[in-house]
């Protein structure tokens, strides 16, 4: 009988491994595998052409004295600190709203999610057509209803990165959404005992809806900030980092030295570091949320 | 009575308000959208012509044919539908293997590897890029589709491996039992038990499959070199260089297209992408 289970045990754990092989082959290939590599790689000098020359940190030294390097880096971090705020605070706005007794809700759901499964270069040159200083519709409607002469958007330095916000706003119906299926699982009874207590709807709003959906709350932040630290493909569609670096942002700069000037050793230590700070981003969220997350069931 | 009778009067004026605000907020959202139709079936004059009229007269519908024959539509089209069609192959196939794995079987270490999965969603593709740009240069598959399609076979998509996990473990488990008990293997409780019972799961894996693959710049940017490999995303990024001044309503008209698929699948499989959230737990 003992051995039989163990037969069991060990067929058990020969289908786990195997039913396992893609993702360990992928995780050696594709994932972890490249992960140590570049790590590896960002201690060298190499061009792909010639064999990598090992060179300790000096690739390191040279990112943290490089103003182009220290640009992106504010450049990345101003866009973040306005485009993380605004999403994460309007889409938990706009859920309130929709999570009323509205007329329409299913419409305005699907329009307002309906930006978000428009990504891409396609979004891109949209925005970058919609911001046109002298022809877009968004300067035509400021000065034909405001008398307001609108700023150059992407082509001037103080407002590429207000104008990369606004675009990222846009798709504020992707953590809207998220919110919304949080708010619509909260039990209806809590709400209806609270009123029987006399609550305002603001007081269950506070009480009840914020704590409940804290998770929802934390996970967003989270999503949206390793999301936007990692935009691309608005800047090197519309801007190329333009004008004078102002959205030069981390990623660009990444993109450009591997794969513009092939500074393959020196790209790898960017991306090391882009790592480092997404990791130590996603530790501080986890350490702070353990201060304001309610959970249901205590750890 | 009259009490009564303010305080529903009082909510039918919130519920008013707010949708006038909800109303306004998705005229808001729509414009750029709109704007971009309206440019699209204008002419190189009517395009700067301010202040700007909404509805394009003549309407140029021929925009629509010449920019889709300048960004060569059937060779850039075709390949982006063979990479996206393979890599939506290759995340269903091996992510509901590695979920079945995770969900469904015990053995020593599974928590430390299911772990060790978790932890790779975090990580930025940029990190490994530069590695893997290397391995496929080595191996001489730089300027074909397999970079960007090969991996999906191997269970490079964590978060969705997550999900499959998840909604594997609300199948109750005594139907693996059952079967195993009735001798059939593991492989075939994946195919005939677990895989027809998540239906709605490999729906949500398939989209955001799709909308992964059929927007991306990066990695075709990267890997493909020659004007017969290019993707739509490449074909509309260097539609003004190759045009040689931006051509706003042709490059609206190309966009719009490109969008379309992605409108279509949301607006036909509307739920799919609302259950995804469900799925992950993420409620309150």
């Amino acid at each position: 009988m003992g051995s039989k289970r163990s037969k069991l045990v060990a067929r058990e754990t020969r289908a786990f491994y195997l039913f396992l092989s893609p993702w360990i082959i992928g995780m050696i290939l594709f994932t972890g595998g490249p992960l140590i590599a570049s790590l590896g790689l960002s201690f060298t000098s190499y061009d792909i052409v010639k064999p990598p020359i090992f060179v300790g940190f000096s690739n390191y030294k040279e990112i943290f004295s490089d103003k182009i390097f220290i640009q992106s880096l504010k450049v990345t971090l101003k866009y973040v600190l306005g485009a993380v705020p605004l999403n994460v605070l309007g889409a938990l706005v706009l859920a309130t709203f929709l999570n009323q007794k509205v007329y329409g809700l299913s419409v305005w759901r699907t329009i307002y999610y309906l930006p978000v499964v428009t990504t891409g270069v396609a979004v891109s040159l949209l925005w970058s057509w919609v911001l046109n200083p002298d022809f877009g519709i968004v300067n035509s409607i400021l000065w034909k209803f405001f008398g307001i002469r609108g700023p150059e958007w992407f082509y001037s330095e103080r407002w590429a990165i207000p104008s990369f916000i606004l675009m990222s706003v846009w798709g504020v119906g992707g953590p809207m959404l998220i919110y919304l299926g949080g708010m619509q699982g909260i039990p209806t009874e809590l709400y209806e005992a609270a009123e029987i207590d006399g609550a305002s709807w603001w007081q269950s709003y506070i009480h009840i809806t914020i704590p409940l959906i804290s998770p929802v709350i934390f996970y967003n932040t989270v999503t949206t900030m390793i999301g936007t630290f990692q935009v691309f493909i608005p800047a090197f569609i519309i801007t190329q980092g333009g004008p004078n670096y102002a959205s030069y942002f981390y990623v660009l700069n990444l993109y450009k030295h591997a794969f513009q000037y092939y500074h393959m050793g020196y790209a790898s230590a960017l991306a090391w570091i882009l790592f480092l700070i997404v990791l130590l981003l996603t530790i501080l969220a986890f350490r702070i949320s353990n201060y304001w997350i309610y959970y249901e069931i205590r750890r | 009575m009259i009490g009564l009778r303010g305080k529903k009067g009082r909510q039918k004026f919130t519920s008013v308000f707010l949708t006038i605000i909800l109303a306004v907020g998705a005229i808001i959202v729509l414009l750029p959208i709109l704007w971009m139709l309206s440019t699209s079936l204008k002419d190189q004059g009517q395009v700067f012509i301010m202040p700007p009229k909404w509805i394009p007269n003549p309407i140029r519908w021929s925009n629509y044919p010449e920019a889709l024959n300048f960004m060569n539509w059937r060779v850039v089209y075709r390949n982006t539908i063979v990479i996206t069609i393979l890599s939506i192959l290759g995340t269903l196939i091996s992510s509901t293997l590695v979920a079945f794995a995770f969900a469904r079987l015990r053995a020593p270490r599974k928590d430390l590897l299911f772990l060790i999965m978790l932890s790779t969603i975090m990580l930025p593709y940029q990190v490994v890029l530069i590695p893997q740009f290397i391995l496929f240069k080595t191996i001489g598959w730089v300027d074909t589709f397999y970079p960007l399609t090969a991996p999906f076979f191997f269970a490079t998509t964590p978060f969705l491996i997550f999900l499959l996990r998840q909604f594997f473990m609300t199948i109750p488990i005594e139907m693996d039992e059952a079967a195993i008990i009735d001798g059939c293997s593991y492989l075939q409780v994946y195919y005939k038990i677990i895989l027809p019972l998540s239906k709605p799961a490999l729906g949500i894996v398939s989209i955001q499959s799709f909308m992964n693959n059929w927007n991306d710049l990066m990695r075709p940017l990267i890997f493909l070199n020659s004007a017969s490999k290019y993707t739509v995303s490449l074909a509309l990024a260097n539609f003004s260089a190759e045009y040689g001044m931006t051509p706003w309503n042709l490059l609206m008209a190309a966009s719009l297209i490109a969008l379309l698929p992605c409108i279509l699948l949301f607006f036909f499989a509307q739920r799919y992408f609302i259950q995804g959230i469900v799925i992950t737990g993420l409620k309150g």
